[in-house]
């Protein structure tokens, strides 16, 4: 069992909207699994059917091995993308009965708790009310509050936004340590920055369908263009651009070069490799720049979505 | 079934923390007890104003006999003076009115030639009580006119009070039917008031967690259902404490104000009659207050607290089921209004019903009809069981309002389901049933 999740043929409607159409992805264990999608793609249908707060109308959801069930809910931590917490309950209270909730006994919730605020510096809080607290600290509390049951599988739904740059670094650092002690993530955002830092692997959820997954680097290699971006020193710079264009594709670009020198962007064509395009260049004159452009996680949102609709 | 009793905790800790609670329930039976002290206090010294009252009377027919002194009313015979000399005197001094009795030949015509002058309109029941010791003077003269004696007249008094049973053997009385209706009246106004408060409590709590946005932290622990069910146990937990302790304040606050009040009141009545009508009535009252207490025991009332039970909790679990699917369908409180209403209306209509209908006949078909429909029979029956209701009715009406409760609940929870994850339009009826449709 390398699969932590295995969603297979999902559909779910609400009347005569199909909100997931036969969506099927695997993620596996150990990993952190970017759940991407424009806004209404299905990304949160999706994830409340995994927190079984919806039911699907057809398909399996299968988690480590087995068929989703009510108990597994102690296995999973989910931390909605609105997220929000009893405001005129006190900070530990409030995390007490969340755990509680998930299963927890209460002396092992207390322990628990003890350890993250101890981690995050946030003891002081335990007796505040939450309406007293800023919305970064109240985040801080709904993080914890998220993981202290040690789940396997833990749903972030976009867990950077309202958090400061230095308070989203620990969060990001956090989540990562989580994954290299055993659980398995589920990330959902919009930044796809974040998705870059973060994600092993990636599924694209547009118009209700999944349209893309895989290992991150295995997508982005399939989405290579076989582009280098190339900077060269040289006189004549008309001549070599001609003599460039009999044997590659080449295209205008706009990159920051500290010489003044030939900019262009230069696409392989059929046949030739990038020795073959270097070789070239080093015959020409003096090569200054020579990387591939690899596509980022962005260029392959907007591609994807693009080609869909 | 351990989360269910978190949530019931949780709910019953954050609404008997809640300061308008407390403040709720320690102050508006002070408050209430307060006024109520106030309008007493407020009566009493309206009242311990001596008014004074002369008499001229031309017919020579009354004395101070008649116009005995009470402690608010004393009366001066200005007989002497002669009416036009009394009615300045009157107008001057500190006098309350002037009462003039004429001479006339025929009692009937002195009857209604009867005179008082006053500055202010005289109040009702000073005039009532002057009108009573006239016509009771009168009569005694007729009566001696027909030659009757008046020692006869009193001795012949005799008071009937015919025993009712009804045909199980149960003995009723006029007395223990009055009872009854209070009693009746009181558990069915007692359970509106309740769904009334808590269900609105169960209301406001559901869109707070909307609003809060912490139900799909919630939903992704526990099952829609049972977060339902456990604000609506936690809400009529406290709920039920809430009662108790009025009750016990109450209990508490009525020995005090016996032993404070309690001789002012006899002062107060022995005021107004005579010592021996006193004696008479402390009497009476004493073996009222023993008859009372037998009439209560002899109340089925072991069937009567049970039914009671039933009543009060299957009332409030349609009522506020309905109230949490109402929360759980719009975004904030002012939105509630149109979907408030077809709640509300059977409630009181019930009551309405309840009041109107059972007081004059319990088993009367209006009653008893709305005693089956589910969503009036908490009140109306509740009204009519202390009349001995037949135990096919209540199985016909429990075996409604269970079922009705299951329908309601199951429809109340797809739509809570689906309400709690829904923002921002204000949803239709139609959406409503479209929720309900809903699959998982």
């Amino acid at each position: 069992m390398n699969n932590l999740l295995e969603i297979n043929n999902v559909v779910k409607r609400y009347g005569d909207y199909t909100a997931l159409n036969n969506v099927s992805m695997h993620i596996p264990k150990g990993s952190v699994f970017g759940l991407l999608g424009p806004n209404g793609a299905g990304k949160t249908s999706l994830i409340r059917i995994i927190n079984q707060i919806t039911m699907p109308d057809a398909g399996e959801i299968i988690l480590d091995g087995e068929k989703l069930a009510p108990h597994h809910i102690e296995h999973i931590g989910y931390l909605p993308e609105e997220r929000g917490l009893y405001k005129s309950m006190k900070v530990g209270e409030q995390a007490l009965y969340l755990a509680q909730l998930k299963g927890l006994s209460k002396s092992e919730a207390k322990k628990r708790l003890k350890y993250w605020f101890d981690k995050f510096d946030i003891g002081a809080w335990w007796g505040k009310k939450i309406e007293e607290l800023s919305k970064g600290m109240a985040q801080k509390v709904q993080f914890i509050v998220t993981v202290l049951h040690q789940p396997k599988l833990l749903i972030f739904d976009e867990p950077f936004s309202g958090f400061d740059p230095i308070n989203a670094q620990l969060i990001a650092k956090e989540i990562l340590q989580l994954r290299d002690e055993g659980a398995t993530i589920i990330f959902s955002t919009h930044r796809m920055e974040s998705v870059e830092e973060m994600c092993d692997y990636i599924a694209l959820i547009d118009k209700s369908n999944k349209i893309l997954d895989g290992k991150l680097d295995d997508i982005k290699k399939e989405f290579r263009t076989n582009t280098f971006q190339v900077g060269l020193n040289t006189s004549n710079g008309k001549e070599v651009e001609a003599k460039l264009k009999e044997n590659f594709k080449v295209l205008p670009a706009d990159f920051r070069l500290l010489n003044e020198g030939l900019k262009l962007n230069v696409k392989l064509t059929e046949g030739n490799t990038a020795n073959d395009l270097l070789s070239f260049l080093t015959s020409q004159g003096q090569v200054q720049h020579f990387v591939e452009l690899i596509p980022s996680a962005n260029d392959i949102f907007i591609q994807a979505v693009n080609k869909n609709s | 079934m351990s989360r269910l009793k978190l949530i019931i905790e949780r709910e019953f800790i954050a609404k008997v923390r809640n300061k308008s609670f407390i403040v709720m329930t320690f102050l508006s039976p002070l408050l209430m007890i307060g006024m109520g002290a106030l309008v007493f206090f407020l009566m009493k010294k309206n009242d311990e104003k001596v008014k004074k009252i002369v008499y001229v009377d031309e017919s020579g027919m009354f004395s101070k006999d008649v116009f005995k002194d009470s402690k608010t009313v004393k009366y001066e015979d200005f007989t002497a003076l002669g009416i036009e000399d009394s009615k300045k005197k009157v107008e001057e001094g500190d006098y309350y009115g002037a009462l003039f009795i004429p001479k006339q030949d025929s009692l009937e015509v002195l009857a209604n030639s009867i005179e008082f002058f006053s500055k202010d309109s005289p109040s009702l029941s000073v005039m009532g009580s002057l009108e009573n010791k006239i016509e009771k003077k009168l009569r005694n003269e007729k009566l001696t006119k027909f030659g009757i004696d008046l020692a006869h007249i009193k001795a012949s008094k005799i008071s009937s009070d015919i025993k009712m049973y009804n045909f199980s053997g149960e003995k009723t009385s006029k007395l223990i039917n009055a009872l009854k209706i209070g009693i009746g009246l009181l558990a069915g106004y007692l359970l509106m008031m309740f769904v009334m408060i808590y269900g609105n409590s169960v209301m406001r709590s559901v869109i707070e967690e909307k609003t809060s946005r912490i139900i799909e932290v919630i939903v992704s622990s526990v099952k829609p259902f049972q977060l339902m069910l456990g604000k609506i146990i936690g809400n009529a937990s406290a709920g039920l404490l809430q009662f108790f302790i009025w009750g016990i304040l109450f209990f508490v606050f009525s020995l005090i104000a016996s032993s404070i009040f309690g001789i002012d009141m006899m002062e107060m009545q022995s005021a107004k009659v005579s010592p021996e009508q006193m004696e008479a009535m402390q009497q009476a009252a004493g073996s009222k207050g023993e008859m009372i207490l037998q009439e209560i025991f002899r109340l089925p009332l072991l069937k009567m607290f049970l039914l009671f039970i039933f009543y009060f909790l299957g009332g409030y679990m349609l009522y506020s089921s309905l109230f949490a699917a109402v929360g759980a369908a719009v975004d904030n409180e002012t939105d509630t209004q149109q979907f408030m209403l077809p709640v509300m209306l059977p409630l009181i209509l019930g009551v309405y019903v309840g009041f109107a209908t059972v007081i004059n006949d319990p088993h009367g078909p209006v009653s008893v009809i709305f005693s089956y429909i589910p969503f009036t029979s908490p009140i109306v029956m509740l009204m009519r069981i202390p009349f001995g209701v037949a135990w096919w009715e209540i199985a016909i009406s429990m075996l409604l309002l269970v079922a009705t409760f299951v329908v309601i609940v199951w429809l109340a929870a797809k739509i809570y389901r689906v309400g709690i994850l829904m923002y921002g339009k204000k949803p239709t009826y139609k959406d409503l049933w479209k929720w309900i449709r809903y699959n998982g």
